[in-house]
């Protein structure tokens, strides 16, 4: 997914609010069913590659869509690709 | 067929043609065909062509679009009667119950909008779908209060809008989704307009159709209605002169 944002953020900031998003939506119960992990995250093209259960992903979506800030910068989140394997992913990227 | 997205609720800033252009680079960008840029309902008509340039240009299709906010159902007929033929889509911000009525029933309405956050005021009821259902409108949900608010706010406004679709899909009213918004950052691409329509209930098929195939069925209606061949509903001029 790609970020959109005026200014730079690192992973960890990226993390927090993507879970912070999940949990404000679904709640600890449903974050806890999301099985997500930062595959890995760049920094210079504000772009960051997710792994999460498919039984999730529509949940994971909705939670970066209602995302407005990373840290206390304004932002967008925007999902550009979603792929079974990452090498997939990476040649279709 | 491909999916054509449209926007109806773009709040751009009609007087600073630069914030226009920005939205509408940004609409194209995040897949829109269609965007629907309101114009205030005491507009100078001047502002309406420049705006729809810069959309061309940018490679955006425009659709003129009023928000009437009248306080009295007499204040929606005679606001109806002076801008129904000016704008492409007609948007009443119904605010009272008995404009929220006139509205539903009136024909010349496209777009029934319930800003108001509060449960103790809900309009769109099953009296308003089931008028809404006999005319033509629409009942469109801005997602702009369900990216700003949160908590206790948000709660809320999920639970209105949940029973205000469920009203809306038992009456057969149709359903738009649209941004609200006035910033590039709060723009949302059609998928995650439709990702964020599934907290109120709206998955798959019928939350891609409220941000594709309804706001461009009244884009299309609307759009036929109100060109020089339109004579009445399935009569239209095919051609004029002496030799037809």
């Amino acid at each position: 997914m790609e970020i959109v944002s005026c200014e730079t953020c690192n992973s960890n900031e990226f993390m927090d609010t993507v879970w912070k998003s999940i949990s404000k939506l679904y709640g600890e119960h449903g974050a806890s069913t999301v099985n997500l992990h930062l595959i890995s995250f760049n920094d210079e093209e504000k772009s960051a590659i997710l792994r999460v259960g498919h039984t999730s992903l529509e949940l994971l979506k909705t939670a970066l869509a209602s995302i407005t800030k990373v840290g206390d910068k304004p932002a967008a989140v925007h999902v550009l690709r979603v792929s079974g394997t990452i090498k997939a992913l990476h040649s279709k990227l | 067929m491909k999916r054509v997205y449209a926007d109806l609720h773009l709040c751009a800033n009609v007087n600073d043609l630069s914030h226009v252009k920005r939205l509408a680079n940004r609409a194209l960008t995040l897949g829109y065909g269609f965007v629907a840029i309101s114009f205030p309902a005491r507009y100078a008509e001047q502002l309406v062509t420049p705006v729809k340039e810069i959309c061309k240009e940018v490679g955006v299709e425009p659709v003129s679009r009023v928000d009437l906010k009248p306080h009295t159902p007499d204040e929606l007929l005679r606001d109806l009667r002076k801008l129904r033929r000016k704008f492409e889509i007609v948007a009443v911000v119904c605010q009272a119950k008995t404009v929220a009525r006139q509205a539903a029933k009136d024909r010349r309405v496209d777009l029934l909008n319930f800003p108001q956050p509060d449960y103790r005021r809900v309009f769109f009821d099953w009296a308003t779908a089931e008028l809404a259902s006999n005319s033509l409108a629409s009942l469109e949900i801005d997602v702009k209060p369900l990216l700003m608010l949160e908590g206790t706010p948000r709660i809320r406004l999920l639970s209105i809008l949940q029973r205000e679709v469920q009203i809306a899909r038992d009456s057969h009213v149709p359903i738009v989704v649209s941004s609200g918004v006035s910033e590039e950052l709060l723009m949302r691409k059609p998928s995650e307009l439709a990702s964020l329509a599934s907290l109120i209930n709206m998955y798959e098929t019928f939350a891609m159709d409220a941000v594709s195939k309804n706001p461009v069925t009244i884009i299309k209606r609307n759009r036929e209605k109100l060109s020089w061949r339109f004579v009445a509903p399935g009569i239209r001029v095919v051609r004029r002169g002496k030799d037809c």
